[in-house]
């Protein structure tokens, strides 16, 4: 038994060195002149200064100021707008009983493991044609569309484990479906919509592919997709990417950190139990 | 009057429809169907636009080129196409060996060690008490809050070959070019960097939901076999192993299904060079409809990515929906 601790220590501690080390490489990267770094971040004289993050915040082509702006405002209007509808989907799909209801729940849920590339190209027409590229709106119904279907899943999930009473006896009160669910299932619903809500905030935030595809004027840019552009054009200056990658990580950090116990909860869903 | 909360409760306490004739359409309980569409309509229109819509016109343009309709044929050239697939090479000579060979040596690399690594952590890290155990924990977890753009860029850092960390540590080792040298930049060692990469990104995944798996699992069953004089291992085997096996297949299909669509890494750190030896499906869909403006390769391309993503899909949304 004593040995098996052991090992289990040694595991640990080694495992602990491989995830950490590479995230203070990118600190210390982050925080010294590029010429310090050139040969590895680990070596002395360490000079530590805020040089690379005002500069990747005022960059000419690829200024974070920008980005984290448009990403802010992406990130939450594509929260809201999937999670208000997905949450009536929810209850109409979990608690109403219509013809079709069972081949439109296998339906969604094959979309869950739809890739984006499959709506890549057409998506790009249609938003051309709306006058939508180049849109913040545009991302922002992107990606409410795409979250809802893994949003009724999951809410349909937990909207099933609440007991029916309540509702009957709001229905047998006079309420009719618009109500119960307004005053009886949304209030119970809020831990998982606070899971939701999280989850899809994060994948909003660190999505690339999308914003790749839908938007390329730099004022309109996501954060994400300003990270490449801070590469350089002759050299990689590893010092402004590595300052603009943890501007562009701080915000899912916070939100992973202050709101764990939901993303964990929103990970977990079906896959536990 | 007939749709006030009175009437209305009054039906499903009787709980049989009053009408006849229309409700061949509103079967169960009369006006169910009407307040169904209402609760659906916002998420069906949204899904409808910019999901469904786009997904089925995928389809369709991967059965055309600019001739017209073309049946099979796009695939036909996909299947015989280097960028694709290059048996020719594969194996015998270092990459390109084609995208989605590249896809499915990642997948073979990457889905056990994500899937093991995960659960070994998520064992260990509950054996393991100290006040270190926390930061190991968050760092490990970092890499799902990560974007995977700027996973991308840490990965190219990492392997750079002046600045980079696992070269210089090789060459201090005695290892030669390429393994001293940047991997990135290296045919041979390339698409196995953001391999390798991309099994530390995603690890934290696997982990998270293996401990939720093993919080759930009765302790006294430990304790019984204890008293029975089981080892560690045979404890491991007979009691975690068999309990954490559901979460262990949700676990490898989302994995699976991760690494069939990755594009992000592969963009940023590489490119899918140096000369395609580490191309990836999705990103040659992009370059394909993109770059070279042939909507027809990459829906066929975008295609293939969902024949194979589907079937893992469909046995998925079956569990979830307990069927």
């Amino acid at each position: 038994m004593r040995h098996g601790n052991i090992l289990a220590k040694a595991i640990a501690i080694l495992a602990a060195l491989i995830w950490v080390i590479p995230f203070i490489g990118v600190v210390m990267t982050a925080l010294r002149p590029s010429q310090e770094v050139l040969y590895g971040w680990w070596k002395p004289p360490f000079h530590f200064s805020l040089k690379n993050f005002v500069g990747a915040w005022t960059h000419p082509t690829a200024s974070l100021s920008v980005g984290l702006r448009n990403s802010v405002q992406v990130a939450i209007g594509a929260t809201l707008l999937p999670t208000f509808a997905a949450s009536l989907m929810a209850y109409g799909l979990g608690r109403l009983r219509f013809p079709g209801r069972g081949p439109l729940l296998m339906l969604i849920g094959l979309l869950l493991a739809l890739p984006q590339q499959m709506i890549a190209w057409p998506l790009f027409r249609q938003m051309k044609a709306l006058g939508l590229l180049n849109s913040l709106t545009g991302l922002v119904l992107t990606h409410s569309a795409w979250g809802i279907p893994w949003m009724v899943f999951f809410l349909r999930g937990y909207i099933e484990t609440l007991p029916v009473e309540l509702e009957e006896a709001a229905r047998i009160d006079g309420a009719g479906r618009w109500k119960t669910f307004m005053y009886v299932v949304f209030p119970l619903m809020l831990p998982a919509l606070a899971s939701v809500m999280v989850l899809q905030f994060t994948w909003v935030w660190n999505d690339f592919f999308m914003a790749l595809i839908l938007v390329f004027d730099p004022n309109k840019m996501v954060i994400t997709q300003q990270i490449p552009l801070l590469r350089g054009q002759y050299h990689v200056d590893w010092g402004l990417l590595s300052a603009g990658t943890l501007v562009a990580m701080s915000v899912p950090l916070l939100v992973f950190i202050f709101l764990q116990r939901y993303f964990v909860r929103g990970l977990i869903g079906g896959a536990v139990k | 009057m007939r749709n006030s909360p009175r009437a209305e409760a009054k039906r499903a306490e009787e709980g049989r429809p009053r009408w006849g004739l229309p409700l061949l359409f509103f079967r169960a309980r009369k006006g169910e169907g009407l307040a169904a569409l209402g609760f659906l309509f916002l998420g069906l229109l949204l899904i409808a636009l910019f999901v469904i819509y786009p997904s089925i016109r995928t389809l369709w343009l991967s059965l055309f080129n600019e001739d017209g309709f073309a049946g099979l044929s796009n695939f036909a050239e996909l299947f015989s196409d280097r960028e694709i697939v290059d048996f020719s090479r594969f194996l015998r000579r270092e990459p390109p060996w084609g995208a989605l060979l590249h896809n499915l040596v990642w997948i073979a690399i990457h889905l056990p060690f994500t899937v093991g690594l995960g659960l070994v952590l998520a064992v260990v890290f509950s054996k393991v008490k100290s006040w270190w155990v926390g930061i190991a924990r968050g760092a490990i977890y970092l890499g799902i809050v990560t974007p995977l753009v700027v996973g991308g860029v840490i990965i190219r850092y990492l392997f750079e070959k002046h600045a980079g960390l696992v070269p210089q540590v090789l060459g201090a080792l005695g290892a030669g070019v390429p393994w001293s040298a940047g991997w990135t930049a290296y045919p041979e060692t390339a698409l196995l960097a953001l391999i390798i990469g991309s099994i530390w990104l995603w690890t934290g995944f696997s982990m998270v939901l293996h401990s939720a798996g093993l919080s759930t699992i009765d302790r006294e069953l430990y304790e019984a076999a204890q008293i029975d004089g089981a080892s560690e291992w045979a404890q491991f085997r007979h009691i975690t192993l068999p309990l954490l096996r559901p979460v262990t297949l949700v676990v490898a299909a989302m994995t699976f299904l991760w690494e069939l669509k990755i594009f992000d890494i592969v963009y940023v750190a590489t490119m899918g060079g140096p000369g395609g030896a580490s191309n990836v499906l999705a990103l040659e869909m992009y370059f394909s409809a993109f770059r070279e403006l042939n909507p027809y390769r990459a829906s066929a391309i975008a295609t293939l990515i969902t024949l194979f993503s589907l079937p893992v899909g469909y046995w998925f949304a079956k569990k979830r929906l307990g069927r």
